[in-house]
């Protein structure tokens, strides 16, 4: 046995060390390409670990990647060169809410969801909502800097942390931030480490801010016989004194999808639908609603509907929920883009979507965050099907360049990971990505954590085939 | 086609494609909670078949994982992509049973339950009669004799002070196979009466038809019935398994009934599944599709009937733990619900997590005691919460493994747990 896997054992218990083939080949994928079996998974229930395991590798020089449920959608926790797939999910659940402060102290492993139920119980929410909430882990929502439907109004992960607790690459552990809302006391490296996919350390605890819980909300459903006149609703409505929680998008090809996997109610055809959710006073959503109706049968939408009660509500948003599901039904593969542009651009993106779509002939359906021009062009397709896949490559690169071009980013939520690591220069440009490089580097000086994310290897290219 | 291929078809290897690894299963996974480790998650195992499938890994690799599911489907009803996880599932175990890679341990234990405890070839009575004749002598000292306990701790004693008394095989031959109403029926229903449930819960299968009765249905019992088969499935028996699918199809066609009424869970999930047994645009498949039109929980057929009353209160404080099979194959999760509701004078305290598996899983308890028992534990602390005074339950393994807890709890002179027939008839229901 190598002399850092004996080095490991030292401090950590065997059964966290996990060295079976079946153990290491659980631990060689997430939610997104690929599959990279490490040497070694191990589990990390408590800080001291974490700094012991951090140190062996930067003496032995192993990579380590930290993971937490795997739900990633970029390729985060891939371990790419082998080594130590550092599983933080067992970690026990910490939630600790200062309600007076309007704070809580999370351990990693929370799930996200759980932080908002602990919330909800002293009248304060937790906003960042990715639909992967209930599964997901806190510490992996804070290294993806993740998203979801209510950034449109509250912000993401990053908007919400205070401070950490992080174990450098090195070793050693720092804080950064502190429990306050105002803090410009040096280098805000907090922000700095949220969003940096695990590459400068591992987060052992973090500071997050809650917000009060609305007391009401309220959802709109409005059709359009075409796309342009959906982007122009959501502009004119976010200048028009109103800020909804959520402004969901679906085009055409979801909503058939949907109707076809589980009748949901949804009108097949309209061109697209946009799902609104109004947030605040009782009082002030009655007013909100109707400005909002107004606004959009002036702007020419086909219908609106507003659900009368909860119940109606929650099945708009379980037919949206279906969005998954039904579109996996076209083809088994789904490959899932997060590029976003800026808001009043919708529409142009939506018809660089369509003429990808013809160029390359393959399925795209479009839905997503409209609200903040957070769209998820997704790609039904086979990945055994080689031929296919290699138009699908072809697609998604230039589904990036598109929106680059419009003055967007790559990935509004899921992060960079492998897969879009070969198109970071083209939006930072060879000086942005390298003073990123030069940050890494001085925090990493071995290079030991998470390698292969973010920064591309020379040449590298997006591959989505297996062989 | 070449050997992998062959394991491919046989393992599903096609099916693997439709999980996307978002990972929603994680967290509905009962042992991924107790194991603590991606390998005994949804997610993991479907991951681990396609490396087998693919040759990465071996049948070998796969054994542990594969063993230590439930197969409570817990995760079929949360994956967004409805993933045939059951057929994955089967289709591993058929393998790994192929493979014969079973640890000796483990395949005493099998060929100990599958010859002498459920029914391969015999008609279920002979096998209450067996259940009569272990209690009488001890089942404990029967696997002792085998030398079985040397190989592997059993723990039948643990499920030997649970079992309720059984009546004696004369008891047992007087029940009648036909019973008729004076009053029209609302449907004539043949009664599926399950071989655990038939030998352990004899009591509650007598009950059962006494209720169907009073609920103003017309009842036989067909004689040829047999198991059916989910345990053999379970355990990667197909052959077997289809053998005696094939057999009660053909039972109960001898008879014109409306439905097949059983009162077990994890019976009832196999045998709505049967057409899955049997290729597409054959004559069996369409018998099969023909049979399982029929199938029903029991709960279902008594819900539907609204003329009915319950003369006795039943003042009681209860929780009920629903069927993971019942829940997540056939999908009957209303029913017992509504009929509970029903009972005048009960008290229902709803569990946190009503939908995670109690550990009971057809054999699971015996050949994997302690995982069960950890399974068991994590479901007695939602249990207990409740401070209930019985818990009701639908399926005979889900009873037995209940009545496990509460000894195991400690708590057996405050709380019982019993079958929603059982519960139902203490309510003494009548025509109106």
């Amino acid at each position: 046995m190598s002399n850092w896997m004996e080095a490991l054992k030292e401090e950590i218990p065997d059964h966290q060390i996990m060295t079976e083939i079946a153990d290491r080949y659980s631990y060689s994928f997430d939610a997104s390409f690929g599959e990279h079996l490490p040497d070694v998974a191990i589990q990390a229930k408590s800080k001291k670990e974490v700094v012991h395991i951090v140190k062996v590798a930067n003496k032995y020089q192993i990579p380590i990647y930290p993971r937490g449920q795997g739900t990633c959608l970029s390729g985060g926790p891939l371990p790419v060169y082998g080594g130590i797939v550092l599983d933080l999910s067992q970690w026990p659940e910490k939630i600790d809410v200062s309600a007076d402060d309007l704070t809580v102290k999370v351990s990693p492993s929370v799930l996200t969801a759980r932080i908002n139920e602990e919330a909800e119980k002293h009248g304060l929410m937790y906003a960042p909502d990715p639909s992967s909430a209930h599964v997901a882990t806190i510490g992996g929502n804070l290294a993806e800097n993740s998203g979801g439907p209510r950034g449109l109004k509250y912000g993401v992960t990053k908007d919400f942390v205070l401070g950490l607790e992080l174990v450098t690459p090195e070793g050693e552990v720092i804080q950064t931030g502190g429990q306050t809302i105002k803090n410009v006391t040096g280098f805000d490296l907090t922000k700095l480490i949220v969003g940096s996919e695990g590459t400068l350390g591992v987060i052992t605890e973090a500071t997050l801010k809650l917000v009060p819980k609305p007391a009401g909300v309220q959802t709109i459903m409005v059709e359009f016989t075409d796309v342009q006149t959906a982007g122009k609703a959501i502009s004119r409505t976010l200048t028009s004194g109103i800020l909804p929680s959520k402004m969901e998008f679906m085009d055409q090809a979801c909503i058939r999808a949907v109707e076809n996997f589980k009748p949901s109610g949804l009108p097949i055809d309209a061109e697209a639908i946009v799902i609104i959710e109004l947030d605040g006073h009782p009082e002030a959503l009655k007013v909100e609603t109707k400005l909002v109706e107004g606004i959009m049968q002036e702007i020419g939408a086909s219908n609106v509907s507003i659900p009368a009660t909860s119940e109606e509500a929650t099945k708009i948003w379980q037919a949206r929920k279906q969005v998954s599901p039904a579109i996996a039904k076209i083809k088994p593969t789904k490959v899932s883009e997060d590029a976003t542009v800026p808001r009043s651009k919708i529409p142009e993106m939506m018809d660089r979507l369509h003429m990808i779509k013809e160029k390359y002939q393959v399925e795209v359906v479009v839905f997503g965050h409209a609200g903040d021009g957070n769209l998820h062009p997704n790609i039904l397709c086979d990945k055994r099907d080689q031929e296919e896949m290699a138009r699908v490559e072809q697609a998604v690169e230039e589904i990036f360049q598109a929106a680059i071009d419009l003055g967007g980013t790559l990935s509004g939520e899921h992060g960079i990971g492998t897969m879009k690591a070969p198109f970071m220069e083209h939006e930072l440009g060879a000086v942005g990505l390298e003073m990123m490089k030069r940050i890494k580097d001085s925090w990493d000086p071995n290079g030991i954590m998470n390698p292969g994310k973010i920064f591309p290897e020379k040449g590298q290219k997006l591959v989505l085939r297996n062989e | 086609m070449s050997e992998l291929q062959a394991l491919q078809q046989k393992i599903n290897y096609d099916k693997t494609f439709d999980c996307v690894q978002c990972g929603y299963c994680l967290p509905a996974c009962p042992t991924y909670e107790t194991m603590e480790r991606e390998t005994h998650s949804p997610r993991g195992r479907i991951n681990l078949v396609k490396m087998v499938a693919e040759g990465k890994a071996s049948v070998q690799d796969l054994e542990k994982p594969i063993e230590k599911c439930l197969g409570c489907m817990a995760c079929t009803t949360v994956c967004p992509t409805n993933v045939q996880y059951g057929e994955i599932l089967e289709g591993a175990k058929e393998v790994i049973e192929d493979h014969q890679i079973k640890s000796t341990s483990r395949k005493k234990i099998e060929d100990f339950l599958f010859g002498s405890f459920f029914p391969s070839g015999k008609w279920m009575n002979t096998l209450g009669n067996l259940t009569w004749f272990y209690q009488k002598t001890g089942i404990q000292a029967l696997a002792n004799k085998s030398r079985l306990t040397k190989l592997a701790p059993l723990h039948l004693d643990k499920f030997e002070q649970v079992i309720p008394q059984q009546p004696s095989p004369k008891e047992r031959s007087k029940r009648a196979k036909r019973y008729k109403r004076k009053r029209p029926a609302h449907a004539k229903v043949a009664f599926f009466t399950g071989c655990v449930m038939d030998s352990v819960f004899f009591e509650t299968n007598q009950n059962t038809i006494e209720l169907l009765l009073r609920f103003g249905f017309e009842v036989v019992l067909p004689e040829q019935q047999t198991c059916c088969g989910a345990l053999h499935a379970h355990s990667g028996k197909v052959n077997e398994s289809v053998e005696l699918a094939k057999r009660n199809i053909k039972a109960f066609e001898e008879e014109e009934i409306d439905y097949i009424v059983n009162n077990a869970g994890g019976c009832g999930a196999r045998m709505v599944e049967y057409h899955h047994l049997f290729e597409e645009g054959t004559t069996w498949r369409e018998r099969a599709e023909q049979f399982v039109s029929k199938v029903r929980d029991i709960s279902e057929v008594l819900a539907e009937v609204d003329d009915l009353v319950f003369n006795k209160s039943v003042d009681r404080t209860i929780t009920y733990q629903p069927s993971c099979h019942m829940t997540n194959v056939q999908k009957v999760k209303n029913p017992p619900l509504q009929l509970i509701k029903d009972v005048p004078g009960i008290t229902l305290k709803e569990l946190d997590r009503p939908d995670f598996c109690c550990g009971s899983a057809g054999i699971y308890n015996i050949v994997n005691y302690e995982d069960s028992m950890d399974v068991l534990d994590v479901k007695m602390k939602d249990v207990c919460g409740t401070n209930s005074e019985s818990v009701i339950t639908t399926n005979p393994g889900c009873l037995l493994q209940m009545k496990l807890g509460i000894e195991r709890e400690g708590v057996t002179h405050t709380m019982d747990a019993v079958h929603l027939v059982d519960l139902l008839l203490e309510a003494d229901p009548q025509q109106k």
